[in-house]
């Protein structure tokens, strides 16, 4: 059954987005992306350095991978655009993700700076999937601001916690027509599962995965547990009983 | 309202006290918190807690790959002036020591910075001693222009500055400060800065606020391990830290735990900071704060430096010369300290590769 994701006009075959911040080897970024299946990578600019022989993160990437530069280190919107545009000018494409944090302490993004960033970069052409707490005035403005996806936080960014935002994320995916990928939180493979059964297009995740034991055999259970997910979803999940049948029906006296 | 509103609340505190009273039931349960509050933080500081000790290290070393990840950012220092107005009893740049004073020309500057950046480093914390009639703010400004040709990441460890100061130097280019109070104790204080304009402690412990005031992307403070005991001085610290990072949001705050290191004239070392206090401070400070980066520099052997890079350090320095000129001149006779490790940048990726992490050269791009 074909079941691409598309944004940006482009046509992904996996639904799992994986970072590239806190791997103990760039060198296993071939490796990650190749046992879990995964399309796109994001990369922070700051992180890379374009002069380096050695350590260019990019030489890592394949070429059939969609590179999603972010703009991490961005306190408000104006520093956002200023990295996207250099991004682009680069040569690192014009996908963005647009990452306003201006609070060190929990690393929450600002929405509102988040939204002024999407619509100035959407307006020049990126493809701008913003980072954000999952609010959903912040998301449907974000639609208007002209966002490719949405990517509300599961749990603060780096926690392993899992769905905690898991009724908001939901009100996200009812109401928001763009794809809403699920971006920080995700601890385990079931959040993943659990995030695409929901309905959620993708996740995106680098924590649970660079801080495993063994990130490549993570990568790969990550890429299954998002398939899976993304299959039950699709194949409509049977609906849950959370009543017993009563002995003594309440409208029992209906059929007398 | 001030930092030094919050160390009057402690300053004449009872620590002895308090820390007789912390149980080992005390220091289980804030074992198993996820976030700690001041007194969980000075209760991990007791002497209790020492034999808890692995605990925390195990703690330390979870929650910080968790938030950094399995990477250490690769820095270097470049002095750029030895030059010093301060009497401060501890320090080789003191008025009263003889040696050799030297500034570098801004053609040497350049020579610096372009053999730093051979190395592959892209980020630089550049030095001078106080002595702002010569080192002057636009001398560090005109370094910076220079620097930035040749580095993502500029940050400044030179004497206490204004605001507008700060701010001056953020718009040329730098992205960082480092500034230690050497000393929370306010009368210690005055008796190690014996003449000179940092014995001025208000001033100084201020710094690093006006600079937060000023947007510097990041703050790093610490206190100069050795001059009082170390448990007050970690605690200070960490309460410094944790103020900042509350107040400004929007900078990032970390910590050093400089210990103190022999130097021309002397090694001022009142109160001994041995290795296990080392790496008790450090792992009951990740625990309070598990997003602060945490640095450690060349006054620290290989070997403790190798051991104690799981336990939560975030920065290191490498390839490092306390001298004027260090890098390419050699620079004899003008060191601020002598330095414990001495291997190159080339050296420390193999070393921090062999570990199972990520020497990281570049985590800043200036926007």
């Amino acid at each position: 059954m074909e079941d691409k994701l598309v944004i940006g006009g482009k046509e992904l075959n996996s639904r799992l987005f994986i970072g590239t911040g806190k791997y103990p080897s760039d060198a296993l970024i071939p490796q990650i992306l190749e046992k879990s299946g995964a399309e796109v990578i994001t990369v922070a600019l700051r992180r890379i350095d374009f002069d380096s022989k050695d350590y260019n993160i990019l030489n890592y990437i394949p070429e059939h991978v969609q590179l999603l530069p972010n703009t991490s280190g961005a306190r408000n919107a104006q520093e956002a655009v200023r990295l996207a545009r250099l991004a682009r000018s680069s040569g690192c494409g014009n996908w963005i993700k647009i990452e306003v944090i201006s609070d060190n302490k929990y690393l929450l993004p600002d929405g509102y700076e988040t939204v002024k960033a999407t619509e100035i970069l959407a307006k020049e052409g990126f493809v701008v999937l913003p980072y954000i707490s999952p609010d959903l005035m912040v998301a449907k403005s974000l639609v208007d601001a002209g966002a490719a996806a949405v990517m509300p936080l599961g749990a603060p960014i780096g926690s392993n916690r899992g769905l905690r935002t898991k009724e908001l994320i939901r009100i996200l995916i009812d109401e928001i027509p763009l794809p809403i990928i699920v971006d920080a939180g995700i601890g385990k493979p079931s959040d993943a599962c659990e995030a695409m059964e929901m309905g959620a297009a993708a996740c995106l995740l680098n924590t649970a995965i660079a801080s495993a034991d063994n990130p490549v055999l993570m990568a790969e259970a990550f890429g299954k547990a998002v398939q899976a997910g993304r299959q039950a979803y699709l194949a409509g999940l049977g609906a849950s009983v959370d009543y017993a049948r009563a002995s003594s029906p309440l409208t029992g006296f209906l059929s007398s | 309202m001030n930092f030094y509103n919050e160390y009057l609340k402690y300053k004449n505190f009872d620590f002895d006290a308090f820390f007789k009273m912390i149980t080992d039931s005390d220091i289980e349960k804030i074992l198993q918190k996820d976030r700690l509050t001041e007194w969980d933080y000075l209760a991990l500081l007791s002497p209790t807690a020492d034999k808890y000790i692995e605990e925390m290290a195990q703690k330390a070393h979870k929650l910080t790959v968790q938030h950094f990840g399995k990477t250490i950012l690769l820095f270097t220092p470049l002095y750029l002036s030895n030059y010093c107005t301060n009497q401060c009893v501890y320090c080789g740049f003191n008025i009263k020591n003889k040696i050799l004073r030297k500034q570098l020309s801004l053609k040497e500057v350049e020579m610096e910075a372009e053999a730093i950046a051979e190395t592959g480093l892209r980020h630089i914390l550049i030095l001078t001693g106080d002595a702002r009639e010569i080192a002057s703010p636009k001398y560090i400004r005109d370094c910076v222009k220079i620097l930035s040709k040749y580095f993502t990441s500029i940050s400044i460890e030179v004497y206490a500055m204004d605001q507008e100061e700060y701010a001056d130097l953020i718009e040329a280019g730098v992205d960082g400060l480092t500034i230690y109070q050497e000393t929370y104790n306010e009368e210690l204080y005055g008796k190690l800065h014996i003449k000179g304009p940092k014995k001025d402690y208000h001033y100084r412990l201020d710094a690093p606020e006006r600079a937060c005031k000023a947007s510097m992307r990041t703050v790093n403070i610490g206190a100069l391990l050795g001059l009082d005991e170390w448990r007050r001085e970690a605690f200070f610290t960490g309460l410094h830290a944790n103020y900042l990072q509350n107040k400004y949001t929007d900078t990032e705050i970390s910590i050093s735990l400089p210990r103190l290191r022999p130097h021309v004239g002397g090694f001022y070392l009142s109160h001994k900071v041995s290795d296990r206090d080392m790496v008790h401070m450090m792992v009951a400070f990740r625990l309070f704060m598990p997003r602060a980066g945490i640095t450690i520099s060349t006054r620290e052997s290989a070997y403790f430096r190798d051991n104690i890079l799981r336990l939560g350090v975030t920065k290191m320095s490498a390839g490092v010369s306390t001298a004027v000129g260090g890098h390419i001149q050699g620079g004899e006779n003008t060191g601020q300290f002598d330095i414990a490790d001495a291997r190159t940048v080339e050296e420390m990726k193999e070393v921090i590769s062999q570990l199972g992490y990520q020497p990281v050269f570049k985590d800043w791009q200036p926007i």
